[in-house]
């Protein structure tokens, strides 16, 4: 029986501002796949992340998602204007209103006090604001959990907290995982698949595969067989090893 | 005599504006787009003009200027200037070549101050039916779109992966404030009426903790403030759109120290 793909791009390419961010794409994805996207800074993963999800149109090629798709999208940057009072409740019920036992179930979920519902979204930290995110995207029941940096500006018992958690979510919903990430080390002997992204795919694969990929190496450095790449924000597009081969 | 005729139109209109510029000047606090309410408020003198040159009822001339603003602001935005230019440009522009025609077709008994300061006396029966329409109208959009315009002003991409357009969400917000100037322009007139949408919302955000309950109250408060003003307007026969707002700038003073002393209170 062939998979039919959760979500999928073919040549996709992406423009902003008249800049080209991403090129010639082909990606899918399938049923509880946990995939994690990597990439230099500027190097168009967040991009890659929002055309998928639906945020941003491409300029050429299409990206064709099942029908009647659930993704939970969980953004990288979420800023709330402070002149909208916006309780926790609140934002879990949109735009769909939810049941409050269910918002409970959420916030309980993803290990969150349930007076924390009455807060306002802005008064929350960093930490709560990533489960509140992750809780609000649980409520959709989504066949896609997408995550674009979902452990940024967390600390290191944080994010290992975090993956954690993602990790038991996953376990119980059986969602596919998709995921952008530079906790390299943290993240890829999670995924299934890694793929690497600089302005297209450099490369793909197994963690394993991936970590002695020459591409990936061009752009993580030889650290412990790429598992522990120090991540690298210098580079320019540096392909010259990959050409090489 | 307070309790005469004039009064009640008076009120009824005001009550009709102020009903719907609280729910929308939340959106219009929220989003940012008061430039935008201004805007439009200077393209109505142009609507004005139009209107007295073809013969037509001046809300309608007012309505086409300010959906035309809106339509032109949506169309060139992101091609090159930044939007608050586009629309200092073409805001000011509509006034001018508005005030100008006003003042070149030579149009006997038109009072421009009426225009810009509004004039409660200017509105007949039709107007307030008129602005009870629009009213009904505007909310109404807004309770209809209420989650997906709420989702589209949280976060644009969050809507997007919901399969909200936030573009469409933006233009109806824009065409819903060039109604209400529409609306609003012979009661308070073109440069008062952005203040009818932000200030009675702006009041509202210290005393409410959800979206739904600030809309509700900056209705109240909008309700209240034209309420005291166009007594006050009666009582010492001062003009009503300024004495409506004066009402509302009194309400955010109470407002804004309420918030402070709390802020105080709580350490």
């Amino acid at each position: 029986m062939p998979r039919v793909s959760l979500i999928s791009a073919e040549s996709l390419t992406i423009r902003l501002d008249g800049r080209t961010i991403l090129h010639d794409v082909d990606f899918a994805l399938e049923g509880g796949e946990i995939v994690t996207v990597v990439g230099p800074n500027g190097s168009g993963k967040s991009t890659f992340m929002r055309a998928l999800v639906g945020a941003l149109t491409p300029a050429q090629g299409r990206v064709t998602r099942m029908p009647g798709l659930r993704i939970g999208y969980v953004p990288q940057t979420l800023h709330t204007d402070p002149t909208l009072p916006l309780t926790v409740a609140r934002f879990l019920s949109l735009p769909v209103r939810r049941e409050a036992g269910k918002v409970a179930a959420a916030l309980e979920e993803v290990g969150l006090a349930g007076t924390i519902a009455t807060q306002q979204v802005g008064s929350l930290s960093g930490g709560q604001f990533q489960r509140v995110l992750l809780a609000r995207a649980l409520l959709g029941d989504p066949h896609i959990l997408a995550l674009d940096e979902p452990t940024q500006g967390l600390d290191q018992p944080g994010v290992a907290a975090f993956y954690l958690l993602i990790e038991r979510v996953r376990q119980r919903l059986g969602c596919a995982v998709l995921m952008v990430s530079h906790d390299l080390h943290v993240v890829m002997s999670a995924s299934d698949r890694v793929i690497c992204i600089n302005g297209h795919i450099c490369c793909e694969g197994a963690p394993t595969a991936i970590s002695a990929a020459p591409e990936y190496r061009a752009l993580f450095g030889h650290g412990t067989r790429g598992a522990l790449a120090l991540y690298q924000h210098d580079h320019d597009h540096g392909h010259d090893h990959g050409a090489q081969e | 005599m307070i309790l005469d005729a004039f009064f009640f139109s008076a009120l009824l209109a005001g009550i009709g504006i102020a009903l719907a510029a609280g729910p929308l000047g939340c959106f219009v606090v929220w989003r940012r787009m008061a430039y935008f309410g201004d805007a439009t408020a200077h393209a109505a003198i142009l609507g004005v003009a139009l209107a007295l040159a073809l013969d037509i009822m001046v809300p309608v001339g007012v309505l086409a200027s300010a959906v035309a603003m809106a339509l032109a602001v949506t169309f060139l935005a992101g091609r090159g200037l930044a939007v608050d230019t586009l629309l200092g440009v073409a805001a000011h522009s509509a006034l001018a070549f508005g005030v100008l025609a006003l003042a070149m077709t030579g149009e006997r008994g038109v009072d421009l101050e009426a225009y810009l300061f509004g004039d409660i006396l200017l509105v007949s029966p039709t107007g307030i039916g008129a602005i009870w329409g629009g009213a009904v109208l505007v909310i109404g959009v807004l309770a209809w779109r209420w989650p997906a315009l709420l989702t589209a002003t949280v976060s644009e991409d969050l809507a997007r992966a919901e399969g909200i357009d936030p573009a469409r969400e933006r233009l109806l917000l824009m065409l819903a404030v060039a109604v209400l100037v529409a609306m609003a322009i012979e009661v308070v007139g073109a440069l008062l009426v952005t203040a009818l949408l932000i200030i009675p919302a702006a009041t509202a955000r210290p005393l409410a903790a959800t979206p739904e309950r600030m809309a509700v109250l900056a209705a109240a408060l909008a309700v209240a403030a034209t309420t005291l003003g166009l007594v006050a307007a009666f009582v010492w026969d001062a003009p009503a759109g300024p004495a409506i707002v004066a009402a509302s700038a009194v309400g955010f003073g109470i407002s804004a120290l309420l918030a402070g002393l709390k802020r105080i209170h709580l350490g």
